[in-house]
């Protein structure tokens, strides 16, 4: 039997909870590209909410609990950008005058990847076997695009799907408002921001928004179908994945893409 | 003035109706951004310097003491004088008293930030010497009784039909009757009625965009020229100032004036740019018989060697305003006090308190593009950060979110528990959603459900599924 790359799923909460199918499609991309998966058992959330809310101390709590749960694997791969932002960039720092935690944090930080640029940039992976017919725009979540550099890669793998046809929003790299708590926190400022993404991305005339995080979709479809606006909103690993039986994010029932 | 920062969700909803803040909002969109653009573009090597800014500011951090005195030592060498202030109040006491001593009836203004800090204009009128900005923007709000709203373009919320209408109320008592509508027109209305003024005033005040330490120096950057004939005309000219305004030599002013406009404005040198070097000498043909530079610290030194100290690297470009996705929506004035936006979020806690300023640091995406964009590359949603975490360790803030986070992290760090209770609320918000995929209100979602859909899980967890999948497959294989 030939060595091959023993991938953890850090699978995310947000994933978990609402959109269990992005798991399954990352499980699959992942299998599809020679990987062996594992899905540690305990892993709940990286702490984020706690993290950017300031409570210092639970989210160093969290993270060490996420540190022992992903210390045993070769990689750790996440279908988000901002998950994956928190263990690759904050991580270190929470414990950087921590002599015990410390290292074991930045140990972490060196394994831990977002999907999609592992599996074009470490995997090598060019193109998938997957089809889905219409007009998409891919919106480039903050902490993937800028802590992560994250852009050209979903473009590549999306450029390779059977059908379809990628058209670029006008200011692509605007926030769409979501920023975890506040966008509970301070809704109505998170509304209007969520607001003009929508006007912005409705402008592409594409019949599908895809992006790379859950929590962004999450909002910009729900303020599309606030809108009772017809477009679908899914994970990137879906359609990469050609899993796109399932109804997109919100919506009742599935029918895009075919 | 007293801060209105306590209020920020509220004034966030008017100015989110407000549709001729909206208006002028919309109105401005992409222009600052896409200039930017098109001027870094130009300079390959734009962000080498960058890196440069960085390192003069951080050198002028670590030996500001020196180069303090060092200025201070050339403006006396000048002939002109320094004056040091703690807080705002000496230090418009001080404006006073420098106006006083020459019996000063009219005070002409140039843009300045400081001044902003210091109340100065209410204080001056109180006090029966007339403040008369200068710089257009400031002179539409002046007339309006406004703050500014951006730290470079204070009048950048205001429409043009609402400047006709400023312009036509104000104006009347110089008998202009008409209500223009010409943009070229309005600024040929405001010049013709601001150039006199210059002539007659007896101080002038401007700001200070950076301190040379090496000649004495003060230097402003504007691009309508109102700032050298404010400086120029009048018998004294006083420059307000923060310490952290230092550059060291022309050499490194001359870095940061070159990442400040393109950074700013878009553009790739402001169209003045002006170096005073104190009072007219007996050979010069103009200039004013005396000059002052009021130093303002304004708790600014306590942020030195401290989690905000990267601060002082700010050159008050403006440029994380304008691509903050929170002031591009909610315009500065919602902010509460004198700096809007990321800088002022950061900012505005270390001057008047975190108690009082404890939402701005809060009321952030943490979408990072401030930080992407600013030429001084100032952490800033990692001091965001920081006052957050100071406030939560100062137990400010909401005691419902704080218990909520209790709750949410006592579960995350019980995995089997977590698991068994998000199962259900997964499980009770899909019924809840009636199969339709998405619920138009939801317990404890008020906040986001007012301008959106929650859109509904889709049933069981990935975890739970995944579980029972490996079940099966285990079963399948004995």
């Amino acid at each position: 039997m030939t060595e091959t790359t023993k991938v953890a799923l850090l699978v995310t909460c947000v994933v978990d909870l609402f959109r269990p199918t992005v798991g399954f499609a990352a499980l699959k991309l992942l299998e599809d590209a020679g990987c062996t998966v594992f899905v540690p058992e305990a892993q709940t959330c990286c702490g984020q909410p706690a993290y950017n809310s300031g409570a210092r101390d639970k989210a160093e709590e969290i993270a060490k609990q996420v540190i022992q749960t992903f210390e045993d694997y070769e990689y750790v791969v996440a279908p988000s950008g901002s998950c994956t932002g928190m263990i690759k960039v904050h991580y270190p720092q929470l414990f950087q005058k921590d002599d015990v935690w410390g290292p074991k944090a930045r140990a972490l930080s060196g394994k831990v990847h977002e999907l999609i640029s592992f599996l074009t940039d470490r995997l090598g992976v060019e193109a998938v076997e997957a089809a889905y017919t219409g007009k998409v725009t891919y919106h480039d979540a903050c902490s993937g695009l800028r802590e992560l550099g994250i852009r050209d890669q979903p473009r590549k793998l999306l450029n390779s799907v059977q059908g379809l046809e990628l058209e670029e929003a006008p200011d692509r790299d605007v926030c769409c408002g979501f920023g975890g708590t506040f966008s509970a926190k301070y809704g109505e400022i998170s509304g209007a921001i969520v607001s003009a993404k929508t006007s912005a991305l409705s402008a592409t005339e594409a019949t599908t928004v895809l992006g790379g995080d859950l929590g962004c979709l999450l909002n910009i479809a729900g303020r599309l179908q606030r809108e009772g606006s017809p477009i679908s909103v899914r994970h990137i690993a879906e359609v990469l994945a050609g899993m796109t039986d399932t109804p997109p994010v919100g919506a009742e029932k599935a029918g895009d893409g075919k | 003035m007293k801060p209105e920062t306590r209020t920020f969700k509220e004034n966030a909803r008017k100015a989110l109706a407000d549709t001729d803040l909206q208006s002028a909002l919309k109105g401005m969109e992409g222009g600052f951004v896409m200039g930017r653009l098109a001027t870094i573009d130009k300079l390959p090597e734009f962000n080498d310097m960058r890196d440069g800014a960085v390192r003069i500011k951080n050198h002028v951090l670590e030996n500001l003491d020196v180069y303090l005195e060092t200025f201070e030592a050339n403006v006396i060498k000048n002939g002109g004088e320094v004056h040091w202030c703690q807080s705002p109040e000496q230090a418009r006491q001080k404006v006073l008293e420098l106006c006083r001593s020459i019996d000063a009836k009219t005070v002409t203004k140039g843009k300045s930030m400081i001044g902003e800090e210091m109340d100065l204009n209410h204080f001056l009128e109180d006090h029966s010497v007339e403040p008369i900005e200068t710089d257009l923007g400031e002179y539409i709000i002046q007339l309006a009784d406004e703050r500014p709203s951006h730290i470079i373009a204070p009048a950048i919320h205001k429409t043009k039909a609402q400047v006709s209408d400023l312009f036509h109320e104000h104006h009347k008592k110089y008998g202009k009757t008409k209500r223009l509508e010409d943009p070229r027109e309005l600024l040929e209305e405001a010049r013709e009625i601001l150039r006199p003024k210059y002539v007659k005033a007896d101080v002038g005040i401007t700001g200070a965009n950076f301190m040379i330490a090496e000649t004495g120096s003060t230097v402003i950057v504007t691009n309508e020229g109102n700032g050298d004939l404010t400086q120029t005309l009048a018998k004294m000219h006083i420059v307000l100032a923060t310490p952290e305004k230092i550059a060291p030599t022309l050499e490194d002013a001359s870095t940061m004036l070159r990442i400040l406009a393109r950074s700013a404005t878009g553009q790739e040198y402001s169209v003045y740019t002006t170096f005073s070097s104190g009072a007219r000498r007996p050979e010069d043909l103009d200039g004013p018989s005396s000059y002052h530079v009021i130093i303002l610290d304004n708790g600014r030194s306590n942020m030195v060697g401290g989690d905000f100290e990267e601060m002082l690297r700010c050159i008050k470009c403006g440029a994380c305003l304008m691509h903050c996705p929170v002031w591009t929506n909610i315009g500065g004035h919602a902010y509460g006090w004198v700096y809007p936006g990321p800088m002022g979020s950061v900012l505005t806690p270390n001057l008047i308190g975190l108690e009082d300023a404890c939402h701005l640091p809060n009321a952030s995406t943490f979408c990072g593009r401030c930080q992407e964009v600013c030429p001084e590359r100032i952490p800033l949603p990692r001091m965001l950060r920081k006052h957050r975490e100071n406030a939560y360790s100062a137990k400010m803030g909401s005691p419902v979110e704080r218990t909520g986070l209790a709750v949410w992290s006592f579960f995350v760090r019980r995995p089997k528990l977590y698991r068994l209770a998000t199962g259900l609320a997964m499980k009770a918000l899909k019924m809840l959603s009636g199969g339709k995929g998405k619920l138009r209100s939801a317990p404890l979602a008020k906040g986001w459900t007012g301008a959106r859909d929650l859109p509904a899980p889709e049933g069981k967890t990935f975890m739970a599924q995944y579980r029972e999948q490996a079940r099966r497959r285990a079963g399948g294989r004995s």
